[in-house]
């Protein structure tokens, strides 16, 4: 039996693992795979819930939230391919279409 | 401390080292693969939790099939370049600090609301269906049918966008 709070901690570490990379990084993908650790983190924090209340609806959700990560890579890495082809870079510097 | 408390700890701080190093390798490639082996480890936490069909789900979904859409789409456009940008430690110390004050502030709100408290134990509602697997897939067909249909719905949507998105140019 692990105690609850060092698996809710451990999904906090790798939540603040994952916002430091989307937020230090300039390579995209890398922001991406920071955004993925995130969503990762939450599914620790819900199975460790559903674990320690002996209810299976947080693993339900983590599924839900496994669907909406691999969506959102998919939409996302076709947005980078997209600005790929008119910017010619994967820097996050350079995406700035959207800035005035 | 049993076997498996031993086991989550080695698994979650592998896990946490390949995710640092995730974040901190200048190649795009050698993050994507650092990634993999994270997703793997997780997956290990995961069994620990007495979440099986969500483990195998993890290494199917995210380490097979996100992470290499991923080294296929690096792949395609050279990640190389972002590498030669100037230096960026401004920007890095401040993501650190933000990072290290969002762990802080819930870390100790973790840990003081949830001390004590176990995790591990079997769900009684698997238990009930007879297994993980079986327990989810009758609440998930039952219960939860609606989101459930939500959720390929929502499939679609990304795949139709993607497909836009990524498509040279639209004829009309």
């Amino acid at each position: 039996m692990v105690p609850l709070n060092h698996v809710i901690l451990y999904a906090v570490l790798m939540f603040a693992i994952g916002l430091y990379g989307a937020l230090a990084r300039r390579n995209v993908f890398i922001v991406l795979m920071g955004i993925e650790l995130m969503l990762n983190a939450a599914n620790i924090a819900f199975i460790g819930f559903a674990s320690h209340l002996g209810n299976i609806a947080g693993q339900i959700i983590s599924i839900f939230v496994i669907t909406v990560a691999a969506g959102e890579a998919a939409v996302g890495l076709a947005i980078v391919v997209a600005i790929f082809r008119n910017r010619l870079s994967v820097n996050i510097d350079s995406f700035n279409l959207l800035k005035w | 401390m049993g076997s498996a408390q031993v086991f989550f700890y080695i698994f979650a701080a592998l896990s946490l080292i390949f995710a640092l190093l995730v974040v901190t390798r200048r190649n795009a490639i050698h993050s994507a693969i650092c990634l993999i082996v994270t997703f793997f480890f997780m997956a290990a936490v995961f069994v620990i939790l007495k979440a099986e069909l969500l483990a195998a789900v993890q290494v199917l979904v995210y380490a097979g099939g996100v992470v290499g859409l991923m080294l296929y789409v690096i792949m395609l456009v050279k990640g190389e370049e972002a590498n030669q940008v100037k230096h960026n430690l401004g920007q890095k110390i401040i993501a650190a600090f933000v990072a290290l004050l969002l762990f802080i502030q819930l870390a100790a709100v973790v840990w003081v609301s949830l001390a004590g408290k176990k995790a591990g134990a079997l769900a009684a509602e698997a238990a009930k269906f007879g297994g993980n697997t079986e327990g989810i897939g009758a609440l998930l067909y039952t219960k939860y049918l609606l989101p459930f249909e939500v959720a390929s719905v929502l499939l679609l949507a990304a795949m139709v966008g993607a497909i836009v998105l990524a498509k040279n140019k639209l004829e009309r």
